[in-house]
């Protein structure tokens, strides 16, 4: 056991792929002598040198499309996108060809691609700097999605990414970097699969879901609700497709209640499926309809304000207080959602 | 606006070896390349541009008759298919577009192969490693990308394999061409680019992608190019290889422009008679790419009535064979469709997999009278 930041855990993780595996390439914008803006890849090019560890051109569609050929070629590449916001002129080549290529090959080619990115908001960034994008992942089949809440799992799962024959977004909350955690690095990876979800606080009341950044502010609601004797289950999904439904299925039947909070946009979003598909699996276990808090249908904010767009503590809290009939922010409203 | 063709203007600076008229001529630079192309090996040249020719032309009718539901034809570039397909190497690994069908029978595809997704019984013909060759890539451009990366692989390899990406003239205008020439240049990766300018990206016409030659752009990227007469078979396996040459031996990519012309449709869903001249087709005509090997070997009496005869029955034996390959196609089956999405187990396919099962079941039972009238009933919802 050793205590290291969050970022440190991915790095040490890293690092361990790259020793057990020479065809773990890293590639990406600014990863090399300066480690990337994070420092996740801090030393890694000294290391291991600038043939595994590529500084490449400001493209990024370029970085996905070049890596799809190493792939093609037998490597296992992983790919940093510098900031969530950044991904999306890789989107054509991460849909029409990672997704989709081991199917059109019928299995022939493999592309084990695991694409590092740093989302969430919470640091005071500029637009661009701290969108949610993992919806439109999700939602496109051939795609694998992760994301980590701690030190531990972000040291195991970006090694069990890599070890993964389907391509792998991993999403990583970058506000955590900095959070401290111990982390046993002589863990068996094998004892542990990423598509799992945890329960990381057990309770009887209501289940609250959710993963990455979130996860310590769910935990910590959990904390503040039982001072009012109200006991929270909160669920850490860690894979976001696909969704463990099984574990947040056996909670529901458990708390008969469900609330689903995350930072990205509500409409079309992660909590929409999650509150659909276990609605689906046990209808007749459910107390109440099913609560969702999220980021709003907006753009990214500008940073003063983007605390009303972040959900926390307190707004999750109110939305445990409409799951269970409390009195909240909305009882005065006629409707279902008191 | 003006949409100059390019061509002609430039006309002097191509890289021909045989002119339109069946004239060798001779090239300082390029003569060396070919040296050791004899009458055999022209000859050879000759059939497979004759046999390509056949399987398009098979293809197309297999089309009319619904045996395919599309089929991209390449009438008009044999030449710059066969004369770059043939300079190859089989541990070079090719990157092309949906209309490479001549370069997939260099590399050796089982010629029932080229048809299965046209026929819509695959997403993919052939396994990519079985001939060195990636699937054809429908999105634009986006496999020059592919190619460099492999090419970076081959670089970090040691090995002196060549990746050789194809693509059209508009797949130019795609930022994927261009940042794929960009990462080339950085890592000096052994790719070649091989486009193959056929004047027309469905209805538009090359200079709404370009205003200057295309070949001129790499050098912008710090790419040698050569600009090569795409009808001149001799003349693309002397360019192909001089840059097969340059990539194994450290010099980086090349850019290569064939000019040739779509004589055909876009697809056999396209109708060019909506958008381009009649006498613009007849001009290249002709420079057809066979009919001036044909005049040389004719000239050199390489092309005797039993040559002749000789390659027009290995046409015509490949056209049955694919034709045959083509109808006995064997259908796929049902569950196929949830195959391969993953290489490991997905607990959400996985469910749906086993409700579509448990629904196909549920028509097969003696259930099946009230599964008619359930299906009624949705039917008229």
């Amino acid at each position: 056991m050793s205590t290291m930041t969050f970022g440190r855990a991915i790095n040490a993780g890293l690092r361990r792929a790259m020793e057990n595996d020479p065809k773990v390439v890293l590639m990406g914008e600014d990863i090399g002598k300066l480690g990337g803006v994070f420092r996740i890849t801090d030393g890694l090019q000294k290391d291991f040198g600038s043939h595994r560890v590529l500084d490449t051109p400001l493209a990024e569609s370029g970085i996905m499309g070049t890596a799809v050929g190493l792939a093609y070629r037998g490597y296992r590449p992983v790919v940093e996108i510098q900031f969530d916001g950044f991904i999306y002129p890789a989107f054509d080549q991460i849909v029409c060809q990672v997704a989709k290529l081991h199917y059109r090959t019928q299995g022939a080619v493999k592309v084990p691609l695991t694409i590092r990115v740093p989302f969430g908001g919470g640091i005071g960034s500029p637009e661009h700097h701290s969108e949610s994008p993992e919806a439109y992942f999700t939602h496109t089949s051939g795609l694998r999605v992760v994301s980590v809440s701690n030190p531990q799992d972000a040291f195991v799962m970006i090694q069990q990414a890599i070890a993964s024959d389907d391509p792998v977004l991993y999403f990583e909350p970058k506000r955590r970097y900095h959070v401290k955690g111990e982390v046993d690095e002589g863990v068996d990876l094998g004892a542990t699969s990423m598509n799992d979800a945890k329960v990381v606080t057990e309770g009887s009341d209501v289940t609250l879901v959710t993963y990455g950044p979130l996860v310590p502010t769910a935990q910590n609601a959990a904390i503040a609700a039982s001072d009012d004797g109200i006991s929270i289950e909160v669920i850490d999904l860690r894979s976001l497709a696909p969704i463990d439904f099984a574990t947040v299925e056996k909670s529901v039947r458990k708390t008969g209640r469900l609330i689903i909070t995350h930072e990205a946009a509500q409409s079309g979003g992660l909590g929409a499926e999650i509150a659909a598909s276990i609605t689906e699996r046990c209808f007749y276990h459910l107390e109440h309809a099913p609560v969702r808090v999220t980021g709003f249908d907006i753009p990214y904010p500008y940073s003063k304000l983007e605390f009303h767009h972040l959900p926390d503590l307190d707004r999750i809290l109110d939305g445990v207080d409409r799951a269970l009939g409390r009195s909240n922010s909305l009882s005065s409203r006629s409707g279902l959602e008191g | 606006m003006p949409l100059n063709n390019d061509a002609d203007a430039t006309q002097d600076e191509l890289v021909q070896l045989i002119a339109p008229n069946g004239e060798r001529r001779s090239n300082a630079a390029y003569d060396r390349w070919v040296s050791d192309v004899d009458d055999a090996a022209l000859q050879a040249l000759y059939e497979d541009m004759i046999v390509i020719r056949r399987i398009d032309a098979e293809a197309t009718a297999l089309q009319r008759q619904g045996e395919l539901a599309l089929w991209p034809p390449l009438l008009g570039q044999e030449a710059a298919q066969i004369g770059s397909g043939r300079a190859l190497r089989e541990d070079d690994f090719v990157f092309s577009s949906y209309r490479e069908n001549g370069v997939a029978y260099c590399r050796g595809v089982d010629l029932t192969d080229l048809l299965r997704v046209w026929r819509g019984n695959a997403s993919a013909g052939w396994d990519p490693y079985a001939i060195n060759m990636a699937p054809p890539q429908v999105i634009i451009g986006a496999q020059t990308l592919h190619a460099t990366g492999y090419a970076m692989g081959v670089l970090a390899d040691g090995a002196d394999s060549v990746a050789v990406t194809y693509f059209g003239d508009g797949a130019t205008s795609q930022g994927d061409v261009n940042e794929a020439m960009v990462f080339a240049a950085s890592y000096q990766a052994p790719v070649i680019f091989f486009c193959q300018n056929n004047h027309w990206a469905i209805s538009e016409p090359v200079g709404l992608q370009a205003h200057v030659p295309i070949a001129h752009r790499a050098p912008g990227f710090g790419i040698p190019s050569v600009r090569v007469d795409g009808n001149d078979v001799l003349a693309c396996l002397a360019v192909t290889r001089e840059a097969l040459d340059r990539a194994r031996t450290g010099g980086g990519p090349t850019f290569i422009e064939a000019v040739t012309y779509r004589m055909g449709p876009h697809t056999t869903a396209d109708d060019p008679t909506r958008y381009r001249d009649a006498n613009e087709l007849e001009d290249w005509a002709a420079k057809d790419p066979i009919a001036r090997l044909a005049a040389l070997l004719d000239a050199r009496g390489l092309l005797s009535a039993e040559v002749a005869d000789s390659v027009k029955a290995t046409a015509d034996d490949v056209a049955a064979r694919l034709r045959e390959g083509c109808i006995s196609m064997p259908e796929p089956q049902v569950l196929d469709v949830f195959k391969h999405v993953y290489s490991e187990p997905n607990s959400w396919l996985d469910r749906q997999q086993d409700s579509y099962e448990q629904y196909l079941k549920y028509f097969d039972s003696a259930d099946a009278d009230t599964a008619a009238s359930n299906s009624s009933r949705e039917v008229n919802r």
